[in-house]
């Protein structure tokens, strides 16, 4: 088992290697020159000089990607020139911000849609599996900074019920002890059930938007597979034997039916993570999305670098995270490997 | 207030219901959100310090509000009740007394004036900030020149608590220049001990810290999200603020922040666009205040050394085929100063911005572009996509017409941190583009956007000897009181400027302020960005 | 293995007529496939007519009716510079379903033929794709998309060229895994008998057979095209104005939903809408079609 998962590890290190390489590259190549950015708004051809000079970007190429590849190795990741603050710094305060709403999202959108895609199997070809179809399509259909901004317009301006969209937190009140970095579990831990409503309702709104966007692949997955499932031997035979529908679905065709449902939760996982820059830019909410949009915009390599690293190494963890948990739910997959 | 609290319960209610977990609403939190302003805008500040390398507009607020300097502009009230600066009338702010000489001028400082961390002010402090303006380049240096504060030389502490200037050269701009944002004064004490031999002017710890003397200071900054100001007690520059904390959020969204005022969720919403300025102000819920931007104006650019433009009658052909009504109606709204339709490009008085004789006249522009001989060609627009939802409704309008006049053009938006770099390489063949100068003269306006330095701002690169002459002579004669001499000079370069039209003025915009009924005092700065020390919360 | 046997049979013998009967079938029998079949078409004629049957000029400004919402005169209401609405959404469907035919046919291209040459060569080939395809992979795409457009410059091309590097890794994965079933099959014998080259059993022998298994795929991405170049537009990468195009009508109508001038993002939005689902639904119509067995 410790053996299969070094091996995998083995096989991840050229695919960082490589991500690294091609996001070094794409920031060289972005237009835009930070020298003259930061030289300012009277910048003469000597301060702008002056300034490439102080940020070692006059420095030929491989030896700019030398000096990346060692500050890596210790752990630095540079400075955001826009910020000021090291780029770690900010990635490790504004990340459980992405995480949380993320995740949250996740949950909102596995609720939903597993138990819709159980029903329309089990139903399969009426109109209720039609219906089914629609509603995960149609929330995959607008581009998702558009459903942020409707339901924005529609509960917090409209009806009022959601508070409003000013980040994680409204304004008066002051974020719980860190030890988590997700609101939720740090103000429960905390004890402050106040805190723990207001965070909870700062994250309705972004989390139904990024939910509404994952609604699809998953009920579509577990369709095919519940489908896939219940056509299969021993469901007819549990069936054959007298057992009530709800026993079959329940106890035996659904557990055998999540095996691909949690590998395309991996994917969608990663999918909402690169989908919620710009659900963060619609909330303002302060996660690493928006940080790297704006660094992107600003042609501020270092923080895009960090970014896509940091994304890079959390895939292939999740991913790796899968595969073992995949391994320890289905013995068989076990015994191949 | 009451709103607010209601519409709270309301979703307190519905929250419970969904979520039974008990809806506690503190009266701490009340009390506290009366003596504090939330304010919400696009974009924060990249630095606290406007000394800093590459610090943004917010964080020349950031630096307005925490650090003082010498003297301040007074203000005064227009016509339609609204408040400004003055631009010819100072105050001593820090200083108590200012006192200026011929070659000279010099400065007593308030005896009780302390930094925020307790430490008294001396002349050794504001010579150290001066000393530190002239010295960290960029921006800073470059506004400081404009006043001709050059050298550390100049600046002398003659004892604790005196202060002097030695000018190099009579300059009008001089005092005005000491009291704009860039002279603050700084704790030299607390920053020397910051400082380090890569990094002598400390500014990586003002980066992030605020070490001044004035009416606020920065407990709390997350870039990208608030900057937390609290006040300073022990403030000497002017009468105590009214508000103890002010809350700074940052939400990129307009329409976002539009929600939040008419909901009364925030308390102020700072550069509204234009739309939404003309919407709100016809629903009348929110108080909205509208200031036209001092030696301001957009305008269309074309870059005179590359043909085609380099060619007057294609410029002037532009100048006519501007379909201007169009772009301030649609464009902005109408809350726009129209800068076109004069009576003629010969101007008589020295008014700035004032209109140009073009106005928008098809036949006019065409015939222009057939005597000028340059036959039909294709080119790029280009704008800065910050200010796209500006500049992009006024860039279709002008694609539209130019394309009758048998100009076929592209349009070209370009990110921020990039356009800076367009603007330095001088390649941009045409653009829309805006620009204010702080202080408020025409001779500033043309000393950056029309003289043979040919600096960044002065994007059609356009050089003329005759206009450098005129220019020079307008400042010269302004630093002597040579009045009829400097009017004389002023409505030359003007109307030169606009014979030869390398700059199609387009219109003074304005800029928009929405706030809550119960918040007053707000006045208009030249920096264009917002003063808390003034404001009051009802 | 019997897999091998069965795919090579998927065509039905009495080849184009047969097909025809078998896809009217199926469509009639599939309500939702067959509203989706038409929507589709709807959508082909608007891209092809659209243009010239429209009652204005999409890019005709005229300030004083700017604002208006729907009447008899402007169906879905004008823009900030006074624009037909409904000419601007109908004329922008010829450059949406370009980009959506485009980015598809592009990855397709690209995908499919180093899929199937890594599936089929196997080796370093194989190393290669995987490791460029794992890489791709491992970056949040539409990140990935965001960088390509800004350093390559925002116009149409790019955009597509963007969206299709972002769906290569799928692409070449799948083409690869049938490619590799397919490596020692019968009718690739034969062809290497007959004297073909490698290259052209690839190309014409076994990148056909992957399209099929494909085409589900590509449905689904035609819609996610639409949706980047929305996405891209949201931020400022996107098509440049005054091009009509539905992504960038309502990143720029967003903004006024707030107002109350909920048509100029509405009519884009619904266009853009139904457009995406049709393709979503197309996707499921098509597999059916083409392959009973998968039928879900």
């Amino acid at each position: 088992m410790l053996a299969n998962v070094l091996r995998r590890l083995v096989t991840v290190i050229p695919t960082l290697i490589g991500v690294v390489i091609v996001t070094f590259l794409l920031t060289r190549v972005l237009p835009g020159d930070p020298a003259v950015y930061f030289a300012g708004p009277t910048a003469t051809p000597q301060s702008i000089a002056e300034v490439r000079k102080s940020l070692g970007l006059d420095k030929p190429l491989p030896e700019q990607f030398a000096r990346y590849i060692g500050e890596l190795a210790h752990g630095d990741l540079g400075n955001s020139l826009a910020t000021g603050r090291p780029v770690l710094a900010e990635l490790t305060s504004r990340l459980p911000a992405s995480a949380e709403l993320t995740l949250f999202g996740l949950v909102i959108s596995m609720l939903i849609a597993i138990p819709l895609g159980i029903l329309a199997a089990v139903k399969q070809g009426t109109w209720i599996d039609h219906t089914c179809r629609i509603v995960a399509t149609a929330g995959v259909s607008l581009p998702v900074f558009f459903t942020g901004l409707l339901l924005v317009y529609v509960f917090y301006f409209r009806l009022g019920w959601s508070p409003p969209p000013l980040g994680r937190l409204d304004v008066f009140y002051d974020a719980p002890p860190t030890v988590t970095g997700f609101y939720l579990i740090d103000s429960l831990l905390a004890g402050n059930l106040e805190l723990f409503r207001a965070s909870l309702g700062q994250l309705i709104l972004p989390g139904v938007t990024l939910a509404l966007f994952s609604l699809a692949p998953i009920a579509r997955m577990t369709r095919a597979s519940m489908l896939t499932v219940m056509a299969s031997d021993y469901i007819r035979t549990a069936r054959a034997s007298g057992l009530s529908s709800y026993t079959i679905v329940v106890t035996y065709a659904f557990r055998n039916a999540m095996l691909p449902v949690i590998t395309t939760l991996g994917m969608v996982f990663s999918f909402l993570l690169g989908a919620n820059v710009l659900v963060e830019k619609v909330f303002a909410w302060p996660g690493i999305g928006s940080f790297a949009v704006e660094a992107l915009i600003a042609s501020d390599y270092a923080p895009v670098q960090g970014f896509v690293l940091t994304m890079a190494v959390m895939y292939v963890a999740l991913n790796l995270l899968i595969d073992i948990l995949y391994g320890v739910v289905d013995p068989r997959v076990r015994l191949e490997a | 207030m009451k709103r607010r609290e209601f519409l709270k319960s309301v979703t307190a209610l519905t929250a419970a219901s969904a979520v039974s977990a008990p809806a506690i609403w503190s009266p701490a939190k009340a009390q506290a959100r009366k003596e504090t302003l939330l304010l919400v805008s696009e974009n924060g500040p990249n630095n606290l310090d406007i000394h800093g390398v590459g610090t943004n507009r917010p964080g020349y607020e950031a630096s307005w509000n925490c650090y003082d300097r010498l003297i301040a502009n007074d203000k005064k009230t227009l016509a339609d009740g609204s408040v400004v600066y003055d631009r010819d009338k100072f105050h001593p702010e820090l200083a108590e007394d200012m006192n200026a000489g011929d070659m000279s001028i010099t400065f007593k400082l308030k005896k009780n004036a302390k930094f925020q961390d307790g430490t008294p002010v001396s002349a050794k402090d504001v010579k150290w900030s001066f000393d530190r303006a002239v010295s960290v380049g960029g921006f800073p240096t470059v506004q400081m020149k404009a006043g001709t504060l050059l050298k550390p030389e100049q600046f002398v502490a003659v004892d604790d608590a005196t202060f002097r200037v030695d000018l190099i050269k009579k300059d009008r701009l001089t005092i005005p220049d000491l009291a704009v944002i860039v002279p603050g004064i700084y704790n030299s004490a607390l920053l020397k001990k910051h400082a380090t031999d890569k990094d002598p002017w400390a500014l990586e710890y003002t980066k992030s810290n605020t070490a001044g003397s004035g009416a606020y200071r920065v407990t709390s900054w997350k870039p990208g999200v608030e900057v937390v100001y609290e006040r300073f007690d022990g403030w000497v520059g002017g009468k105590m603020p009214e508000l103890k904390k002010v809350i700074w959020r940052t939400i990129p969204s307009p329409g976002n922040r539009r929600a939040l005022m008419e909901r009364g969720d925030a308390d102020l919403s700072f550069d509204l666009p234009a739309k939404d300025f003309s919407e709100m102000k016809k629903e009348a819920k929110i108080k909205l205040i509208s200031n036209a931007i001092t030696n301001g104006m957009y305008s269309v650019e074309m870059n005179v050394a590359h043909p085609p433009f380099n060619n007057e009658k294609v410029r002037q052909a532009v100048a006519y085929a501007i379909p201007y009504e169009k772009i301030v109606a649609a464009a902005m709204f109408g809350v726009a100063n129209p800068l076109f339709g004069g009576k003629s490009n010969d101007v008589s008085t020295i008014k700035w911005p004032q209109p140009t004789g073009y106005a928008a006249n098809m036949e006019q522009a065409k015939a222009l572009m057939t005597e000028s001989g340059a036959g039909a060609f294709n080119t790029t627009i280009s704008f800065d996509l910050g200010d796209a939802v500006n500049c992009e409704p006024i860039a279709e309008l002008i694609q539209e017409s130019l394309a009758r006049i048998g100009i076929t053009t592209t349009i070209n938006k370009i990110p921020g941190s990039n356009w800076r770099s367009e603007m330095a390489k001088k390649t941009m063949p045409l653009m829309v583009n805006f620009f204010s100068g702080w202080l408020d003269y025409p001779e500033y306006f043309f000393f950056w956007c029309y003289s043979g330095q040919n600096a960044i701002f002065n994007t059609p690169s356009y050089v003329n000897k005759d206009m450098d002459t005129l220019i020079d002579g307008a400042r010269a004669a302004a630093a002597v009181g040579d009045w009829p001499k400097y009017d004389t000079d002023v409505k030359g370069f003007i109307s030169k400027a606009y014979h030869d039209v390398p700059r199609v003025p387009l219109f003074q915009p304005y800029l928009n302020v929405a706030m809550q009924k119960n918040i007053s005092g707000y006045c208009y700065w030249f920096h264009r960005q917002v003063d808390y020390r003034s404001l009051v919360k009802a | 293995m019997t897999d091998i046997v069965a795919n090579a049979n998927t065509r039905p013998a009495g080849g184009a007529a047969a097909l025809f009967r078998h896809a009217r079938y199926v469509i009639g029998e599939n309500p939702i496939t067959g509203l989706s079949f038409g929507l589709f078409l709807l959508i082909v004629i608007a891209a092809m007519v659209g243009p010239w049957i429209v009652p204005y000029s999409p890019l005709a400004s005229d300030t004083s009716a700017a604002l208006k919402p729907p009447s008899i005169a402007h169906l879905f209401g004008t823009d900030q510079l006074g624009r037909d609405i409904f000419s601007r959404v109908v004329a922008a469907t010829r450059l949406d379903f370009a980009i959506a035919i485009l980015s598809v046919a592009l990855v397709f291209l690209i995908g499919g033929l180093a899929g199937v040459a890594a599936g089929f060569f196997g080796g370093w080939t194989d190393r290669i794709v995987s490791r460029i395809a794992d890489t791709i992979m491992a970056f949040p795409l539409f990140v990935l998309a965001m960088g390509i457009v800004a350093a390559l410059g925002n116009t149409v091309q790019n955009i597509i060229l963007a969206t299709a590097i972002i769906n290569f890794p799928l692409y070449a994965r799948v083409a690869r895994a049938e490619a590799n079933i397919r490596r020692e099959a019968g009718f690739v014998e034969a062809a290497r008998l007959s004297g073909n080259s490698e290259w052209r059993i690839l190309a014409f022998q076994i990148l056909p057979n992957v399209f099929p298994i494909l085409v589900v795929q590509m449905s689904l991405t035609m819609g996610y095209a639409i949706l980047n170049a929305a996405g891209l537009s949201f931020i400022g990468l996107g098509v440049r104005p005054p091009t009509p195009e539905w992504g960038i009508m309502v990143a720029e109508g967003a903004a006024n939903i707030i107002s109350g001038e909920w048509w100029i993002a509405f009519f884009p939005g619904a266009a853009l809408m139904i457009a995406v689902f049709c393709f979503n639904l197309l996707g499921d119509g098509l597999r059916d079609i083409v392959d009973p067995r998968r039928r879900t």
